[in-house]
């Protein structure tokens, strides 16, 4: 246990443990770098408070949006948080790319400590708190929307995982500047990572960021389930959803049940490393096995958390820029669930190597083959959605093609690994590494920027530019093939993951083949920031006011663009799939409602930022063993639980004369608005009101 | 702009087969099973095409039919026809749920047989008796103690050509993963548990083992040379060192467990009785020690 | 929505108050959601606890040298009877006018449930006493780590209940404090079921040795 009593001021924080000291006492090359991101960091956060300053931006901050428990709010929030972490881990990437591209027979830039927390951090951000805040952000701002409700069940629970996982996200930003991060990878295994082989603060850092993260995420898989099951527009059957809702339903149920494996693991691993305790100690009876089956228990699942939203994007992308419905509608959605109810079964396939013998190993791998069954059949169902449409290929789409045929070279590699002796030969190998980013690049984060690409006018009311969105697909996409398909060349090589030097000169092309792939990688990633401020720029040539840019066939495009606090003036009724297009074939897509009522929408409430600064000040004191701050944060966090359950005045009204003053002047403008047929959806025609073709 | 696009893709897809294919001429002159040295890689190389060959039947009507969609049922197309309702067909549907059914069925069948063929502690056949290695893998360095011998040698294994090797595995510090690609698959190795590991190698040759699982700072440097020689060659180097190197006792072995990184291997001409299994039982206070899969040994 | 809210399982306020029940539909919905993810929590918490009963005691005290079994068994009596005292806690929220009712029975639970949590600090006292501390083994860390998360769970609904009862000193039984002791009787009720598993797994299945 530790020798600081409760009272002292820091803990084990020392003055050395800044980075900037460190660079200055140590100035290698790699403290020099270490010390460069730590003051990006720091001179990026000054930056923006100045900028708020100057434009007398905090008060907008905090009223309309920190303090804010609307579900749109919010949404967009998560998705800023994964677009800053996605710039700080894809940089990470690209520094390993380039330090493994120079160092055969060569130590290169990087010491190894240095490189052991840039993977760490690198998967750690690319899974928790880019992927997993993203699809988050999606499905918050989308899904009540597809389901014509005002908001999800639970807004300021809704506000509070928000609030977590930023907190996690801040310890992870915190560590690049005040100790170091955890040299253990993001799977994070003992032992390690237990007290004895990494005494440092590292591990810590992992373990309440991530616990921070994983709490949120729980409460939000009960909140989009809740959401999903009674927040429904009247007449919306579950077989009348559209598909990106079924997949948030199935990745909500996943969240709820596979979040608690993770947050044991974590608390087991903190108590050994805390406590003395030996769940996963090498001696006194530790097992460090259960950490691998608790770990992968929750770590498959959450790879289909990321993908089942992606799918759903995929889903809808694809038929609305096919002009089609959906092909196979009921397959897909018995195909989703298959994959979430799969999705416990085939965890071992992690550690096919660890001993368990043929009888397991082998179950297992059947149980993992069995999964690409219903992924197969998603994929063949996307293509038939194509076939007798009409394509259109937006950004959005051509992300979506491409994931078509990248997608299923990660799945071939997957059922390659699936195998377990083949996996004897290619665990972690980098054809492991190429494997499942051969999954999440084309899947989750192509997903993700489709889903960027195609509901932004209806989040911010004007089109983004499509020629920089092509441009950054065609980095993305060349950058992804020349970076990891020579990693499957080198696992085949007998070249392993986590190598900060190599000893074989054969492998050095592919490492800068793969480096180069990197840079465009990374320039993808850039020009989707070119495509964000040249379309602010020219944001009044790019208006969509009406609100449905695509010919859209669910109901998000029926409102306005950006939308109405309370999504709908009247809650819609709903007779079939693909409400909205319905809607428009039965010329009553604007038709004004008859009845108007007054809105109860949800109050602001402090008390999502107060629990998000209290859980960075928890888990930053759990970090340095500073316990006063550790009980502090403690009665803040519940503190403001507590007294905000005293609270009764927790909505506002809008009166129905307010509600029908804005609803019949945005219809007015609707029906002024002249129709933009397909060929001209990327003109400055396209105000966001479609052309019905009876 | 959109035919550009199309064909752009196309040459993408092509570009994309044929890097995949181009590696496996580079490949063979490297370390990986795909340049087997030994009866247990090759059969994993082979296993690994024969499902590539399979999965191929689900996977090339993709790559065909979805340039060929994108193509008949552009916006602008004048020969496909545009059914936006149409959303459902039944012999489509048999076909798409039925192939990949069909095709896991064969390729789950390759997998239960194959599993068992290659379970790293299936003893190989043979008419001589296995030669018996145990390896205890350190921070950030192999040990290897040939227990019929009395030798042992540190980041260097001598095996014999033709002959089964079975290796006994431990860790005296974290977890750490055994291989020698070009002879086969790995095992986890585990303080307080013994794993196993049966490879052979064909011919007589050099071939480079590591740790896959990582395990700290010198987790790059932590790799070991495999000789594999005639027995003739083996039983003189076994003798050799036997006469002419220092003992592997307690004082060698505290050496050892430090952690570091040797410049260079090491060899031992005789070593503390039960060393290997007094390294398992110090993790665990004595008690009988499980085999990872909970089986006693 | 404008249909009839369904019944969820346990208490339902449809006959004395339809605005509270009609209210009550997502958050009670919700809650049995949360509870499910607990729930995993608890069989994860035993799964670790089963792998690591026996071959985890590393030479260490077994379950038959430190469990006190009489000491268990006035536990699960203390906590069965608090279950009963919800119960009735719940019938005179939805069926008595008078307020005291309810007060009295949330009372007497929260004092079944201080009794239950005092002997089970006793029990780790006296267990720490003997060696039989946490750091000594896989098994007893196992052991701890499962039954003391169901005590602090406990422990939180102690405190949720003293929070409960200032709620309806300040506010009253409007429809929110309704609807939060609602769900701190699943949360209880659902504790109690924990308990009733802990007791049979651990305390019987550890002494009789099997």
């Amino acid at each position: 246990m530790t020798s600081e009593s409760f009272f002292s001021l820091l803990g084990t924080l020392t003055p050395q443990d800044i980075s900037f000291v460190q660079t200055f006492e140590n100035p290698v090359m790699s403290e020099f770098i270490d010390g460069a991101a730590g003051s990006v960091l720091v001179i990026g956060a000054i930056t923006t408070a100045v900028l708020l300053t100057y434009y007398r931006g905090w008060k907008t901050l905090w009223f309309d949006w920190l303090t804010s428990v609307d579900h749109k709010k919010i949404g967009i929030m998560y998705i800023v948080v994964a677009f800053v972490m996605l710039a700080r881990a894809i940089i990470e990437g690209v520094l390993m790319r380039y330090q493994q591209s120079i160092a055969v027979n060569d130590p290169g830039v990087l010491t190894p400590d240095h490189f052991g927390q840039l993977f760490s951090t690198h998967g750690s951000i690319m899974i928790f708190f880019m992927a997993m805040p993203f699809i988050t952000g999606v499905i918050n701002y989308i899904m009540p929307q597809q389901l014509g409700a005002r908001d999800v069940s639970f807004p300021l629970l809704n506000a509070i995982s928000l609030a977590l996982t930023t907190a996690g996200a801040a310890l992870v930003m915190i560590s690049l500047v005040v100790g170091k991060f955890s040299t253990g990878g993001w799977t994070a295994y003992p032992p390690y990572t237990g007290i004895e082989f990494s005494p440092g603060e590292g591990v810590d850092y992992w373990i309440w960021s991530i616990s921070l993260t994983s709490i949120g995420t729980t409460l939000t898989g009960v909140n989009f389930a809740t959401t999903i099951y009674k927040n429904r527009a009247p007449g919306m059957t579950l077989f009348r959803m559209p598909l990106f809702c079924w997949t948030s339903l199935c990745t909500s149920v996943l969240m709820i049940f596979a979040m608690a494996p993770l947050t044991i693991a974590t608390l087991m691993l903190a108590l050994d490393r805390y406590a003395g305790f030996h769940f996963f100690t090498n001696d006194l009876g530790g097992n460090m096995m259960n950490y691998a089956n608790l770990f992968w228990l929750f770590g498959h699942p959450e790879v289909y958390i990321l993908i089942l939203p992606a799918f759903g994007v995929f889903s809808e992308v694809i038929s609305t820029f096919s002009g089609k419905t959906i092909y196979g509608y009921k397959s897909l959605v018995v195909a989703t669930m298959s994959i979430a109810v799969l999705s416990f079964t085939v965890w071992l396939h992690h550690f096919f190597t660890m001993g368990q013998g043929a009888n397991l190993n082998a179950i297992f791998g059947i149980a993992t083959m069995l999964i690409g069954v219903p992924t197969g059949v998603k994929v063949y169902d996307w293509l038939l959605t194509m076939v007798r449409g009409r394509i259109r290929l937006t950004t959005a789409m051509l992300f979506s093609i491409m994931f078509l045929v990248t997608f299923v070279i990660g799945g071939l590699t997957g059922v390659i690994l699936a195998n377990p002796p083949v996996d004897f030969a290619a665990h972690n190998s980098l054809f492991l590494v190429a494997h499942f980013h051969n999954m999440v690049i084309p899947g989750v984060l192509f997903g993700m920027i489709a889903s960027y690409q195609f509901w932004f006018p209806k989040a911010f009311g004007f089109r983004l530019a499509e020629s920089w969105g092509k441009a950054s697909f065609w980095c993305w996409s060349i950058g992804f093939y020349l970076t990891f398909m020579p990693l499957y060349a080198l696992g085949l090589m007998g070249a392993m993951r986590r190598t900060v030097e190599w000893f074989r000169p054969e492998y050095l092309g592919w490492l800068q083949a793969s480096f180069v792939g990197a840079l465009l990688l990374f320039s993808g990633f850039i020009l989707l920031i070119v495509q964000l401020i040249v379309s602010v720029r020219q944001s009044d040539q790019r208006r969509v006011p009406a609100g449905d840019p695509w010919d859209g066939r669910s109901l998000e495009w029926s409102n306005s663009a950006p939308p109405p606090e309370y999504n709908f003036a009247v809650i819609p009724e709903v007779s079939g799939q693909d409400a909205f297009t319905r809607l428009k074939q039965q010329g009553q897509a604007y038709a004004s409602p008859t009845d108007y009522e007054d809105i109860a929408v949800p109050k602001n409430s402090i008390v999502a930022p107060v629990i998000g600064v209290g859980a960075i000040g928890l888990g930053f004191a759990l970090v340095w063993h500073i316990w006063w701050l550790v009980a502090v944060s403690f009665i803040i966090i519940w503190g403001a639980a507590i007294a905000r359950s005293f609270v009764t005045e927790t909505e506002r009204v809008i009166p129905a004369s307010k509600v029908r003053a804005d609803h019949e002047a945005w219809l007015q403008q609707v029906r002024e608005s002249a129709t933009a047929p397909r060929e001209q959806e990327d003109t400055s025609t396209n105000v966001g009101r479609a052309e019905v073709i009876a | 702009m959109r035919r550009h696009q199309k064909l752009t893709k196309i040459l993408l897809h092509s570009t994309g087969g044929l890097l995949l294919l181009t590696f496996s001429a580079a490949a063979t002159a490297s370390n990986g099973f795909i340049n087997p040295a030994g009866p247990i890689a090759e059969a994993l190389r082979d296993h690994l095409v024969s499902i590539v060959l399979v999965m191929a039947v689900v996977i090339v009507p993709l790559f065909i039919a979805l340039p060929w969609t994108l193509w008949r049922y552009r916006l602008r197309t004048k020969s496909g026809s545009y059914q936006p309702n149409w959303e459902f067909s039944w012999p489509l549907e048999i076909l798409i749920w039925g192939l990949p059914v069909v095709i896991v069925a064969i390729l789950g069948w390759n997998l239960w047989h194959q599993s068992y063929e290659l379970d790293p502690y299936k003893p190989l056949a043979a008419t001589e008796a296995p030669l018996e290695i145990q390896a205890i893998a350190l921070d950030w360095k192999w040990v290897f103690i040939y227990p019929d011998q009395n030798v042992a040698s540190v980041n260097e294994v001598m095996i014999v050509a033709g002959r089964p090797v079975r290796f006994r595995l431990t860790s005296g510090t974290v977890m750490q993963s055994f291989m020698i690609p070009r002879l086969g698959g790995q095992i986890y190795t585990m303080a307080g548990m013994e794993t196993q590991m049966n490879l052979l190698a064909s011919e007589p040759g050099q071939f480079r083992g590591l740790n896959t699982q990582y395990n700290g700072m010198g987790f790059a440097n932590q790799k070991f040379m495999t000789n594999a020689m005639s027995q003739a060659d083996f039983d003189a180097w076994a003798t050799k060192t036997s006469a002419s190197n220092p003992p592997l006792n307690d004082a060698a072995w505290a050496l050892l467990a430090k952690p570091s990184v040797l410049p260079a291997p090491q060899s031992f001409g005789s070593v503390a009785e039960g060393l290997f299994n007094g390294v398992i039982a110090s993790f665990t206070g004595g008690h009988p020690h499980m085999k990872a899969d909970g089986a006693d040994l | 929505m404008n249909r009839q809210p369904v019944l969820h399982p346990g208490l339902n306020l449809g006959s004395t108050d339809e605005y509270s029940h009609a209210q009550s539909e997502p958050v009670i919905f919700g809650f049995w959601v949360f509870l499910m993810a607990d729930l995993v929590l608890f069989a994860i918490l035993f799964a670790t606890y089963a792998s690591m009963s026996v071959q985890g005691q590393a030479g260490g005290p077994s379950p038959t040298d430190v469990f006190d079994l009489s000491s268990a068994f006035i536990e699960t009596m203390l906590l069965l009877s608090s279950s009963i005292t919800f119960g009735m806690a719940s019938l005179a929220l939805k069926y008595k006018a008078d307020r005291s009712h309810l007060v009295f029975w949330l009372v007497l639970t929260f004092c079944l449930g201080a009794g239950f949590i005092g002997m089970e600090v006793r029990d780790f006292w006296i267990m720490t006493q003997q060696g039989a501390v946490p750091q000594r083994s896989g098994f007893l860390s196992a052991f701890y780590m499962l039954v003391a998360t169901h005590g602090i769970h406990v422990t939180a609904g102690l405190c949720w209940m003293v929070v409960m009862l200032l709620q309806l000193l300040v506010l009253g039984r409007t429809t929110q404090v309704k609807l939060r002791l609602m769900r701190l009787a699943l949360f209880w009720h659902m504790l109690d079921i924990v308990w009733v598993c802990i007791f049979t797994f651990v305390y019987l299945f550890g002494v009789a040795a099997l």
